[in-house]
């Protein structure tokens, strides 16, 4: 029979392409108390998760509960404190002699020692590693040979960096930089154990560290269960049995699961719900101020917007853009109107204080005589590019350009310019291809207004993307990295924003919140001034 | 039939070749992934250069090209941004799009073709009106519409399902998703076996089975249904294919970690190497599910023959 032969050869073929089934299995639910499991929402981290290469706010978070470094900053107030250091003594803010406490170990019982800091330091410093946070270490001797800006590296280590002792090592600085211990607490100075370099994709599938918490198991690209460390040294113990991180494909579809009660933390509650966040929340949401600021960079790289009195130009612009309005339409008050070129997570001792003035506030008759004195728009028309793909960049642009042609009563001086993904968005950048104003997006790495300022607008630094130069502000930047008195240092990078202002090199847009959400089976929930949850704090009813 | 098997085996190795080198030079277009890695700040060159080099990024398009297809031979999909390999992530990723495929093309072939069946041998009565009413909602509601108010209505609301899928994302936990993905597609299923069988109804080896005095059950399943079944196996299985790969807003809404979502990540990330292996293995999905659908002609329909 004819038929039958061909149904075989179907039956056959339909069952190769169907041979593909997997296992499952496997619920958790964790009981409440100190020992509560607290379900969290995650996001795939971009890239693998060593403490050097991890530069982006998913990864930071499974570092920020393994890993504890030689300071600490402070969840509520951002100060730094010693963690593992016992101290850090310098005369001239070039060498520094580092003490680590004694007793630290990491949760596979080896010692934490001198030569852990020293190793990890090197690794995240040397070419071949491809650590993308590889530059945080570009102020130690020796960081040349071990990672030079062309060619082969010519050292194994950097030799600005002595193993004195067990607990005591030395770090010689090229230049002076009186604030260097307080950038000690970012993640990428975290110490590596010895498991880190012998077996490193062992280490990676499941990484060891020595903060409160021990990764239990590790699914990538799903799931990390993070258990609670009880041999854990430090005074911050978890006050939970641990943390699942669970990685969603959407923030929209983890804040419905945290409104069915299936999930306890949402740490980016998605602004398209920000509307309803009060009455499904109620006071179990966090909009608190996040070191993240927002600003409008300008392509000095090009001729048309590098003509002198332009100054007055890009003033006017920043006048024309009715800060307090947008941030409360279209962000529902989750970002604070800027009035300087840093971050209220500073604090007013760290060097937050309102130096824009009157150029940051909405002034349409001001913004137009500005903008005809400063020469007009270049070209008639700017165009304000931005990826589309996140963060709600286009409402935002649209939103500003509104704001800028209404002020300055011409439909046509501004326009938003979408480009697809972030990944281009930042090729456009860096290759200078922006024929005007581009977003820039900026989250503090460490709490020092030297972060807010130096890697933006000095000359040439490294996300100095608009190419701003002015040798007054570089020479403020570099006496107030030398300046040994904190006040004094704060007191000069104050300066130095002044004379950006005059430029207005940046026009500050606002100053982003962190916002989380949480279910009622969790309290004392907190988020830190990078907008990481403070996991260790978190109690289970 | 083996010689056809055959010959439509090897008009799949060049359809393969243009398909992959399409794919390729689309998302190499797109422009360099590296800048993409180092958030809002420039990668430090020395690194972004390694990182090139590593990635092959710094060779000419057709040498990449080359190479990479070389490597898919040997069984290596490359490596993504974040250290792990495109084939551990297509190993997590297919078995759940698999699964709710299924799920999808049981909804599809059940709830469809029944109701095929039943509005078009009761065609202009009010069953039928009704049905071809609703399709028509179906069709004209956005996927993602139907997709989130399912998930409000049963996830939040009733609390008949879980609003998110879990990582093992078995069976079970698909029906809803499934039914959303299958929902357009279920609706085209019951309008083409309704025209299908509505034809054939009036076909004479249909009147001639009647005549013969066979049992009514007989004629519809024997010589009706599988006469009229032509066109909608053509479409179910063009269907699997885009199933697989179009998930990609069901997927994020229920949170499936599926194919469809490593693609959206994949571009988002503009990691060619997750982009053109996923999209390779479906095109061989595609392929494969075209030849089994020309082979099911024959099953159906005895007048035709592959030689």
């Amino acid at each position: 029979m004819r038929g039958a032969t061909h149904a075989k050869w179907a039956a056959l073929a339909t069952a190769v392409a169907l041979a593909a089934t997997a296992c499952g299995g496997g619920d958790d639910s964790g009981g409440g108390g100190a020992d509560g499991i607290v379900s969290s929402s995650w996001g795939d981290p971009q890239n693998p998760l060593e403490p050097a290469n991890t530069n982006e706010v998913q990864g930071g978070k499974v570092l920020s509960m393994i890993f504890r470094g030689l300071k600490q900053y402070d969840p509520k107030t951002g100060e730094a404190k010693d963690m593992l250091a016992e101290k850090i003594e310098t005369t001239d803010s070039t060498n520094f002699t580092i003490t680590v406490k004694d007793g630290w170990t990491f949760s596979n019982g080896e010692k934490v020692t001198a030569q852990s800091f020293v190793d990890a330091w090197n690794y995240g410093a040397h070419l071949k590693n491809n650590q993308k946070n590889a530059y945080f270490f570009g102020q130690i001797e020796g960081y040349d040979q071990v990672h030079p800006e062309k060619g082969e590296p010519t050292a194994e280590t950097m030799s600005g960096l002595k193993v004195t002792g067990p607990q005591t090592f030395t770090v010689k600085l090229t230049q002076k930089f009186s604030t260097w211990p307080v950038t000690l607490g970012y993640a990428a100075f975290a110490p590596l154990p010895k498991a880190f370099f012998d077996d490193h994709a062992g280490w990676l599938s499941k990484p060891v560290g020595n903060g409160p918490y021990t990764v239990d198991s590790y699914s990538k690209g799903s799931q990390m269960a993070l258990k609670r460390w009880d041999a854990y040294p430090g005074t911050d113990k978890a006050q939970n049995g641990g943390v699942t991180l669970k990685v969603y494909t959407d923030n929209n579809t983890a804040y419905t699961d945290l409104t069915a009660g299936n999930l306890d933390l949402v740490d980016d509650v998605p602004a398209s719900q920000l509307k309803n966040v009060e009455a499904d929340l109620g006071d179990r949401y966090i909009n608190v101020p996040a070191g993240i600021i927002q600003t409008l960079s300008f392509p000095f790289y090009d001729p048309a917007w590098n003509k002198p009195g332009q100054e007055k130009l890009r003033q006017g612009l920043s006048r024309a853009i009715d800060r307090a309005q947008i941030t409360e339409t279209i962000f529902q008050k989750t970002r604070t109107p800027a009035v300087d070129w840093t971050s209220p997570v500073l604090g007013e001792e760290g060097g937050y204080k309102d130096i824009c003035g009157d150029l940051c506030k909405y002034d349409a008759a001001e913004a137009k005589k500005l903008v005809a004195e400063g020469g007009g728009i270049p070209g008639g028309t700017m165009k304000i590019s931005y990826n589309a793909d996140t963060g709600s960049h286009k409402e935002w642009v649209d939103a500003v350009c509104n704001s800028i042609n209404r002020a300055l009563g011409n439909d046509q001086a501004c326009v938003g310019n979408p480009i697809g993904t972030f990944a281009d968005y930042r090729n456009q950048v860096t290759t200078q291809k922006l024929k005007g104003p581009f977003r820039a997006g900026w989250q503090m790495d460490y709490p020092l207004i030297q972060n807010f300022l130096q890697p933006l607008y000095y000359t040439n630094a490294s996300s100095n993307d608009g190419k701003y130069t002015d040798p007054e502000f570089d020479k403020l930047v570099d006496q107030a990295n030398a300046e040994s008195d904190t006040a004094k240092a704060v007191g000069l990078f104050q300066q130095a924003e002044e004379v950006l202002r005059d430029d207005m090199g940046a026009i500050p847009l606002w100053y982003q919140n962190g916002s989380a959400g949480y279910s009622d089976r969790v309290t004392n929930v907190s988020l830190n001034p990078f907008s990481v949850p403070v996991y260790d704090q978190i109690k289970v009813n | 039939m083996g010689r056809y098997v055959i010959r439509r085996l090897l008009q799949m190795i060049p359809v393969f070749f243009g398909a992959t080198l399409l794919i390729f030079l689309m998302v190499n277009v797109m422009g360099d992934p590296i800048a993409g890695l180092c958030g809002d700040r420039q990668c430090d060159p020395a690194t972004a250069a390694q990182l090139e080099k590593e990635f092959g990024l710094d060779k000419p398009v057709w040498q990449q090209y080359l190479t990479y297809m070389g490597n898919v031979f040997t069984g290596d999909f490359g490596t993504a941004f974040n250290g792990q390999e495109v084939t551990e992530l297509m190993a997590s990723a297919f078995p759940v799009t698999i699964r709710l495929t299924i799920v999808a093309i049981f909804f599809e072939i059940v709830i469809g073709i029944s109701l095929g069946v039943l509005t078009g041998l009761k065609r202009g009565r009010p069953v039928d009106t009704t049905v071809l009413l609703l399709t028509l909602v179906v069709i004209s509601v956005p996927t993602f519409v139907t997709g989130l108010l399912l998930q409000l209505l049963l996830g939040v609301k009733w609390g008949w399902i879980k609003p998110a899928v879990s990582t093992d994302a078995d069976f079970g936990e698909l029906i809803v998703p499934g039914l959303v993905l299958a929902s357009v597609s279920l609706a085209y299923v019951t309008r083409l076996t309704r025209t299908s069988i509505a034809e054939n109804k009036r076909a004479d080896y249909v009147r001639t089975a009647v005549a013969k005095g066979l049992p009514r059950r007989r004629v519809i399943t024997r010589h009706l249904l599988r006469n009229s079944l032509i066109p909608v196996v053509t479409f179910i299985g063009t269907d699997i294919g885009a199933l697989m790969g179009g998930a990609i807003v069901t997927e994020r809404i229920f949170n499936i970690h599926g194919v469809g979502y490593q693609l959206y990540q994949g571009i988002l990330r503009q990691n060619t190497q997750t982009v053109v292996g996923f999209v390779t293995v479906l095109v061989l999905v595609f392929l494969v599910a075209n030849l089994l659908v020309d082979l099911l002609y024959a099953v159906l329909d005895p007048r035709i023959r592959y030689a």
